[in-house]
Order: structure tokens, then C-alpha cells, then sequence
């Protein structure tokens, strides 16, 4: 698929402050799945600061607004080509180890619920199928249900309550995945749109697992699939907090207001860059 | 047991201790006692009143000052000193290899999990090749003494080691005192540490950095139990001690809010845990580090001694690798010894422990301070049930080693003098060179019998001399 990505954030604080530092995670990983044109990030009246490549593959971003600013806006936009590999991170050059997502952060950390649903799936299975059916179990205990949950909710509480968005999907099977001794993280990135066809208006996110022999697989247990070309992935955490696309914080803190608005357009085709500015 | 005795072998005085014996037993009672008590003035006076290694307890209380000196000749120092910076070459080395390619791993001489799972591996920090691939660039390696000849390396600390105030005061206030020593005696300087320590942290300026760097002290403030330590080794080093507020991020590097303006900086020797390092990277809700640092560090504006994710190499478990590890990559024989240590999450281990644990000594995996262990041969049988229970409950909380027979030196106590047990931390320097002053910390456990130095124990200090030859 040929995507055309805008994503735009902005930060509203409720009196002027200076210094906001950000480190972004705002660029589409590279693998055989996905090709980047032209992709840019902006921070109005931001100085760009380190960007590099970093041991999980991320591209990371630095921004600095010296401020006073009462608000923050940045801007990304670009075009994707998409391929289906099946859920498979393939052709992904990335450094750190596996085992170093087996550990649980207070967001994915296991209580008896957690570990009693990880003890659902039994029988000798090997780790690929294994996989599948925790995320399938995890579609099947949380119903899709935005509203409920919030950004700090964690995987216990999430399946408490029996209900959440993708992140609580995701961390959910993260939580279960590593109970059962594989590695998982999580993944942030952008959706085209859901099986019906509907749009998708804000930032996704889904699970990857490790399987011996494949790698790392995608699973987006809110949509009881494996990403396909309708997806375009970003980075990797341990959970929702430590692979977010935006971690930001500014000097003399001040309450924070958030909108972000996201589009994800089927294009025909990338026309070269003269003619588009033509 | 029978314990090694550091000045006497019987009768006769051992040949470092020759002039000190002198002094010691030429000196009146009330002289003793007056000099105790000024020594104590001036460690009040200064200031000085931290617990040792993160110990816990009353911050202002005053570790106790031993007038004894304990005593290294040249070799018994050289052969030490081979074998500490031995051992800090080989932690780094490892540090490098556990963020790069795992070749030790690869060749099955460590088990992954141990590192990879470790809760002090941070894999925000893989694939950062830190200038001159040093992670560690002070290293406190505890070592306690059996024999003549016989060293044992207690634990390796790779983070941020403290401690060192304490080493450079006991100096200083013993030549203040007893100058006619320091006459007598052809004793190796101790004072040249911050010297050193500002120019191994200027080694390992970032490669951004063009000019002569500026190093900074960084602290978690006035609360911490060693700010007194931050800001003695600042002030002596000539760079400025500041807390995370003080810095902050522009662009590609940190500055440092001053008077003048800010000022960029290239070295920061952080005396801060890695959690509380830097909010975007770690823990977000911590107020003690600086926004943005791990990107800056990451790619190459600022460096961090140590560096985040050092603390892998110097756990309790990894502890029983270092020998492998200078085999591994230094292709060497390690020169000191590590402590015979049983796991106790392993079965066989285990079952040895648990039938013999009246004999042995007992540690948490995380713990510190002398808290939480079982020492064998010094406890009742009610304690040591008690303790059984504990580690059954949870027994990949424990290690276990045999009982040492730690070496003594003299003491100055109530009755005059007597022998107690010591440990030994020299402080090691790695940078474009390994250094070490020749000395370090001596921890001695004042109460009679004892085996636990530690200061929330009952432990005091004393100056370490190396002989010049």
C-alpha cells in the first residue's frame, strides 16, 4: 500500500514556560515491510538537537522549544510504501537482545489475574502457535472499548476491568507473553484502517513477540490480527511509556492539554517531488 | 580460627610495622586520649559525618576514626595493585562486550539471562560505544586479606562507589597530627586522587567536545548521605558540583546555568542512580536528573561516568564470573582471587548451604550495609533457624560463602590497643590509563570478634599507608 501519513500534535500549557525538551520517536522503522519518502518532523519554533539510530532500531529525534511558549505543535508528515510480511519484523537491523524484553515494568507488571490467563492456553505448542492464542485470549478478555481506560492504566488494571483501547491490548499480551517466557514489546506506530473500512483517527499501537527461528512477529490483539500492510510501525518499548513516539517534559511544569490528530491516506501513487510542487 | 595479624606474627613485629610499633608502645595512655579526641573535633569540624556506602542510618553520625594506620609494604601493594586493575580492565571489557556483540555470552561462558535480564542492564545503552569504551571509570573493588599472601575480592562496585572522602581525610588529619610519622615513615601520597580523577573524567570528553572539557559533579542534593563526598571531591577537583536543575538541554548538548550565561558540558561524573538519570529515557516521574541527557549522551554530546547500565557487571551473580571474564578477554590468570560463592537458586548449592549454614556466611542478592546477612560462626542457633526460615522462603534471594578469617590489624580501644578485623576498598581509575593511588579505604570492625566492617555495624576507619621502598 502507498500511505500518506499527517500526524500532528500539539501541547497546550496553562501559562507560558520555556525550555520543553522531547525526544522523539516518530519515524518509520526500516524493514522489508516498509519504505519511507520524503518523511519530515517539525516542532514549530523548535532547534532540532541529537538524532540518531539506537540499539533497538528506533530513530530518535531530539527537540528542544526555548519558549516562553504556551504551546507546543509538531508536525509529521510523509508518504509510506507498505508490504505484507505477515506480522514478521524481517529485514529489521536492531542490536539489543531478546531476553531484555522478558523483564516487566510497574505498567506490565503480573498480578494473580494476569498469571492465571497466561495459564489458559496449554497443551505443548510451540512458541509461534503459543503466541497466536494468547493474543487471540487477550481480543477475547478485553472488549474494545475507548474511554475507559487512560494513558497510565496498566496491564492488571486494564484486565480488571475487561476493557480498553489497543495500548491496553497490547500491554496486556505483553504481560502474558513474558509469563510464558517470551520475550514482548510493545510497539507504537499508525493503522490505515480498521477491517471494515472504517477510518482510524489516532495513533496505534499492538505487540511484538519473539519467536525462535523467526524473530520478532507483530500482534495487534484489538484487531485479533498480525499487522499487515495496513500498518506502519514506529518503535519498541517494554511497554506503552518506555516506547512512546513523544517523551517530553518541560521545565517548571504547568497543567498539559493534548490533541493529536492523525490521518492515514490510501494514495494512488508517489508522484516525484517536482511535479507535486508543481 | 586463626586469624592473619597484619603487624605481628607472634612475637615479632612484621617489617612494615617497625617504626609504628614504636610509637604505639612508647605512647602514654592520657596522650592517646587526647589525640582521639581532637581527631574527632576535626573530623566534626569538617564537616564529615556521611554513612559509608549508602548505609543507611543517622546521617550525622560520626564513623569512628582509628589512629592505627594500617600498613602495605611495596610488594604486598604492587601485587594488589596488578590485580585491581586487572580486574577494572576486565569489567570493562565486559561492560563493552554486553552492549555490543555478547561474545562472552555467544561462547556460553556466562549464562545470557544473568545479563540480559539483569534489572541494571539498560538497553537504552546498547550499541553506545562510550569514548575510549570505558563504562566504568571508578571502580571500588573490596578486598579482604586472609594470608601473608592470600587476597580475596569481596564484590566489585562499578557505579559510584563512595567512600573516597573518607581515604583523603584519614590522611590529612593524621599528618596533621602526628607529622613526626610522616618523617619517620616513607609513606606514598594519597592527595594527587582528585587530580587524577579530573583528568581521567577529562579523558573520556564526549567527541564533540573540541576544547578542554568541562567536567561536572552531578548530586541528588544536600539529602543524600554522601553530599558531603560530592562536594569535597568538587572542590578539590576545581569543577562545579550541581544538582539536576542546574543543567539542562538545548539542541545537542547540556549546559550548565551559570552567572556568566550558560556553559556547555562535556563530562558529567553523576552521583545519581541510573532510574533518576533522565525522565524522557527512565523513570518519568523522577525530578532529580535532566530532561533530555540519554539522547545527548547517546549520541556522543555529553558524557556519563559511569556510565548508565554499569551496574550490570558489579551484581552478586555476575560477581562469580569476573575470573571467566579476564580469561575470556584479557587471556590472563586472574591475579586475585573472588570468594568461593554458592548460589542458592541453584539446587546444589542450595542443598549445600542449608546443611551447613552454622558455618557460613549468608547475603542478600541486593543487600548492603552488613543488613539482612547471616554470619555462621558468630551466631546462636536461634538465629540461625530464624534465618533458615527467610532463605526457604525465598531462596534466590541468598548467596552464601564460607566463613573468612579476616586479617586483623591493631586497634586502638578502650583497654589500649587490640586486634581487629579490617577490609580494604582502593578506588581505581579508568580512563585513557588505569590508575590507582597507592592506599584506599581500610573499614574495621570495632567491636571485638567482629566480622562485619560496615559502619551501621559497629565499623570504624582507618588511614592506609603503602610503604615506599
Amino acid at each position: 500500500m502507498k500511505l500518506r501519513i499527517t500526524h500532528q500534535t500539539v501541547y497546550r500549557y496553562d501559562h507560558p514556560i520555556r525550555n520543553i525538551v522531547q525526544s522523539l520517536r516518530l519515524t518509520p522503522s526500516l524493514f522489508e515491510g516498509q519504505k519511507t519518502h520524503d518523511w519530515q518532523i517539525d516542532v514549530a519554533d523548535g532547534i532540532k538537537g541529537p538524532s540518531f539510530r539506537d540499539g533497538a532500531g528506533d530513530w530518535i529525534e531530539g527537540w528542544t522549544v526555548r519558549g516562553p511558549a504556551d504551546q507546543v505543535v509538531i508536525t509529521v508528515t510523509g508518504r509510506v510504501e507498505t508490504r505484507d510480511t505477515a506480522g514478521v519484523l524481517r529485514g529489521y537491523r536492531e542490536q539489543i537482545n531478546p531476553l531484555a524484553y522478558l523483564r516487566s515494568t510497574p505498567a506490565t507488571k503480573p498480578d494473580a489475574a494476569l498469571r492465571e490467563l497466561a495459564q489458559h492456553v496449554t497443551g505443548e505448542r510451540d512458541q509461534l502457535d503459543l503466541s497466536h492464542q494468547l493474543s487471540a485470549l487477550v481480543t477475547d478478555k478485553i472488549a474494545y472499548t475507548p474511554g475507559v481506560t487512560e494513558a497510565a492504566t496498566t496491564a492488571a488494571d486494564a484486565l480488571k476491568l475487561g476493557q480498553g483501547v489497543c495500548q491496553d491490548h497490547a500491554q496486556v499480551l505483553i504481560a502474558v507473553a513474558r509469563l510464558r517466557d517470551l520475550p514482548a514489546r510493545y510497539v507504537s506506530g499508525y493503522l490505515h484502517s480498521t477491517e471494515d473500512g472504517e477510518p482510524h483517527d489516532a495513533a496505534h499501537a499492538w505487540a511484538e513477540i519473539h519467536v525462535d527461528g523467526l524473530g520478532w512477529i507483530g500482534f495487534d490483539a484489538a484487531n485479533r490480527c498480525c499487522p499487515d500492510e495496513r500498518y506502519v510501525r514506529l518503535g519498541s518499548g517494554l511497554d506503552a511509556s518506555d516506547a512512546a513516539p513523544i517523551r517530553g517534559i518541560a521545565a517548571g511544569q504547568s497543567a498539559e492539554e493534548m490533541d493529536v490528530a492523525v490521518r492515514v491516506e490510501e494514495i494512488e501513487k508517489f508522484q516525484a517531488q517536482s511535479q507535486s510542487q508543481t | 580460627m586463626d586469624y592473619y595479624n597484619e603487624m605481628y606474627s607472634g612475637d615479632k613485629v612484621r617489617e612494615p610495622y617497625a617504626r609504628l610499633s614504636e610509637w604505639v608502645e612508647t605512647m602514654p595512655a592520657d596522650f592517646r586520649q587526647m589525640k582521639q579526641a581532637e581527631a574527632e573535633e576535626l573530623f566534626r569540624r569538617i564537616g564529615i559525618t556521611f554513612a559509608v556506602y549508602g548505609e543507611g542510618g543517622d546521617p550525622d553520625r560520626l564513623i569512628p576514626f582509628d589512629m592505627m594506620p594500617r600498613v602495605f609494604d611495596q610488594t604486598e601493594w604492587r601485587k594488589l595493585e596488578r590485580g585491581i586493575k586487572q580486574r577494572a580492565r576486565a569489567l570493562n571489557a565486559f561492560l563493552r562486550d554486553v552492549y555490543g556483540r555478547g561474545e562472552i555470552i555467544r561462547a556460553g561462558r556466562i549464562p545470557a539471562r544473568l545479563v540480559y535480564q539483569n534489572e541494571a542492564y539498560e538497553k537504552a545503552v546498547v550499541g553506545v560505544v562510550p569514548p575510549r569504551g570505558v563504562y566504568s571509570h571508578i571502580i571500588g573493588i573490596d578486598l579482604v586479606r586472609t594470608g601473608k599472601d592470600e587476597f580475596f575480592v569481596l564484590e566489585d562496585n562499578c557505579r559510584t562507589p563512595s567512600g573516597v572522602s573518607y581515604m583523603l581525610e584519614n590522611r590529612e588529619i593524621m599528618m596533621r597530627m602526628f607529622p613526626q610519622l610522616f618523617r619517620q615513615n616513607r609513606i606514598e601520597p594519597v592527595d594527587q586522587y582528585p587530580e587524577l580523577l579530573r583528568r581521567t573524567l577529562e579523558s573520556v570528553a564526549p567527541p564533540k567536545c573540541k576544547d578542554r572539557p568541562t567536567c561536572v559533579i552531578l548530586t541528588p542534593g544536600h539529602f543524600n548521605s554522601a553530599y558531603y563526598e560530592h562536594s569535597f571531591l568538587a572542590n578539590l577537583m576545581g569543577v562545579e558540583l550541581v544538582e539536576g536543575q542546574d543543567l539542562f538541554v538545548d539542541g545537542e548538548f547540556v549546559y550548565m546555568r551559570t552567572t556568566q550565561g550558560p556553559k556547555r558540558v562535556d563530562v558529567i561524573y553523576r552521583r545519581i542512580d541510573d532510574p533518576f538519570l533522565d525522565p524522557l529515557c527512565f523513570r518519568t516521574d523522577s525530578m532529580l536528573g535532566v530532561p533530555g541527557l540519554m539522547d545527548v549522551y547517546r549520541s556522543g554530546g555529553v558524557s556519563i561516568c559511569s556510565a548508565p547500565g554499569a551496574g550490570v557487571a558489579d551484581d552478586k551473580a555476575i560477581y562469580t564470573f569476573v575470573p571467566e571474564m579476564i580469561r575470556f578477554y584479557l587471556g590472563e590468570k586472574p591475579i586475585l582471587n573472588n570468594v568461593q560463592t554458592w548460589t542458592l537458586w541453584k539446587d546444589d548449592d542450595y542443598k549445600h548451604v542449608m546443611a551447613n549454614l552454622p558455618d557460613l556466611v549468608v547475603k542478600e542478592v541486593h543487600g548492603s550495609g552488613g543488613y539482612g546477612m547471616l554470619v555462621g560462626p558468630k551466631s546462636t542457633k536461634e538465629e540461625i533457624e530464624t534465618f533458615r526460615k527467610k532463605v526457604e522462603a525465598n531462596p534466590s534471594n541468598y548467596i552464601a560463602q564460607p566463613t573468612l578469617a579476616l586479617s586483623t590489624t591493631p586497634t586502638f580501644v578502650e583497654e589500649g590497643i587490640a586486634p581487629r578485623h579490617v577490609d580494604l576498598r582502593p578506588y581505581c581509575l579508568c580512563g585513557d590509563r588505569i590508575e590507582l593511588v597507592p592506599g584506599g579505604l581500610t573499614r574495621v570492625a570495632l567491636k571485638e570478634g567482629s566480622l562485619v566492617v560496615n559502619s551501621s555495624q559497629g565499623g570504624g576507619v582507618k588511614d592506609t599507608w603503602v610503604l615506599s621502598e
